[in-house]
């Protein structure tokens, strides 16, 4: 089982992401903020990371250029999920190491397609 | 609506489209044509189908026919068939085609677009090898509303989630607010027109590819018959056929066969030498194709 970290503020979003990525079959953990998610990368690194961008402590784009500097950092593939909707957030977000791209809102179409689009599932 | 209106609908929808509409599915007839009725100031559909009998050409059968369509779509549905496109279809064609330098493709079911589109992106990114060849990419509809919406290419933010990768987006795309509308010179490869699958495909021209995908399926064994046997007629005897995942032509026509290894694509039955694949990663350097609008060959 695939394991796929789910970071982001909002206990809503953590909650209905973890239901459908459990749909997918992945084994979730969950971390509130940017600095959080990286204590739990530098102990464990899972396969996949949904990532919001506004967060407390650290955002998503901080957290991704410090996870792409650790060993082995370059190997979880990276899906933004966030309001932060327009191309040079998304331009950012790629230029950085994002794999996928998710605006919210967002249903489970979505997240499935997305993470076929990046080969986890 | 009274059961002897809903028949008529049936034989109607089936007369004009192909469209086979069982006998359980009166609920979805009454929700799908109430907003046409309101459209047409009608107060039910007893007086819908009155209008219809009186007037079977009109305006309204048109209305009532695109209301019927399933048209859910989305950009590179089901990957697979694109992949074929871009590594192999396309590929061979060239070769196949090096002397006259042109490439006709028709997607037979375009609906609001994302397929024709889909293929128009891989076209425009393979690049500069194609230089001086006509590509002409045809997608037809029987329902003009759809069309509309196709030949505008602006799209929902769900719409361009579905199937399209992010780095495709912000290549192709402008974003308008909560909305996304493709780029001229991928919107302009692409020539919509309305075209009604049980109409003879004689004065549509040859084909070298022809996608005519989830469209069947919602036709009886006959029309499919009908169907596949009048594409046999006008895809090129080197050219491809590529239908859904849920469909096939086993059992309806002896004009087509299934390509090996490469699930719901279909060749004509005639004897032929195929192309040697290209590894995927070592994609043939492809011409940048000077599209041009619809034409016959």
């Amino acid at each position: 089982m695939k394991t796929c970290l789910i970071v982001d503020d909002s206990s809503v979003i953590r909650k209905v992401a973890r239901r459908i990525l459990e749909g997918l079959e992945f084994q979730i953990q969950e971390a509130e903020d940017g600095e959080q998610a990286l204590d739990m990368c530098r102990r464990q690194l899972p396969e996949a990371i949904l990532l919001d961008w506004n967060m407390p402590k650290m955002d998503g784009y901080e957290f991704l250029r410090s996870l792409r500097r650790l060993p082995g950092g370059d190997s979880p593939k990276v899906v933004f999920c966030t309001t932060e909707n327009d191309v040079a957030h998304i331009a950012r977000a790629l230029h950085a190491g994002a794999n996928e791209y998710i605006m919210k809102p967002f249903d489970k179409e979505i997240v499935e397609a997305k993470f076929q689009e990046v080969g986890l599932i | 609506m009274i059961a002897q209106d809903f028949d008529y609908l049936r034989r109607y929808l089936k007369e004009r489209s192909g469209l086979v509409l069982s006998a359980d599915k009166q609920y979805l007839a009454e929700s799908r044509l109430l907003p046409v009725a309101r459209k047409y100031h009608l107060a039910d559909l007893g007086l819908l189908t009155a209008q219809l009998r009186a007037a079977p050409n009109g305006p309204l059968g048109g209305d009532v026919i695109a209301a019927m369509m399933t048209n859910e779509s989305f950009f590179f549905r089901d990957k697979l068939p694109f992949d074929y496109f871009k590594v192999r279809l396309l590929p061979a064609l060239v070769a196949a085609r090096s002397r006259e330098k042109r490439v006709r493709i028709w997607c037979a079911a375009a609906s609001t677009g994302q397929e024709p589109y889909s293929l128009a992106m891989i076209l425009h990114e393979l690049g500069p090898a194609l230089a001086g060849w006509r590509v002409e990419l045809l997608a037809t509809d029987i329902a003009n509303d759809v069309l509309e919406k196709a030949r505008s290419g602006i799209y929902s933010q769900f719409e361009v989630q579905r199937g399209l990768p992010i780095q495709q987006l912000v290549r192709h795309f402008n974003q308008t607010g909560d909305v996304w509308q493709i780029a001229s010179d991928i919107r302009g490869m692409v020539t919509f027109k309305v075209f009604n699958l049980l109409n003879d495909f004689a004065a549509l021209g040859v084909f070298d590819i022809v996608f005519c995908r989830n469209v069947l399926i919602y036709f009886d064994q006959p029309t499919k018959s009908g169907v596949l046997n009048r594409l046999g007629r006008v895809v090129a005897p080197d050219g491809y056929l590529v239908l859904g995942a849920a469909e096939t032509v086993v059992g309806l026509t002896e004009n087509f066969s299934p390509m090996p290894d490469h699930r719901g694509v279909y060749v004509p039955k005639a004897a032929r030498v195929m192309a040697p694949p290209l590894a995927p990663e070592q994609p043939r350097p492809l011409p940048i194709p000077r599209v041009i609008a619809g034409g016959e060959r």
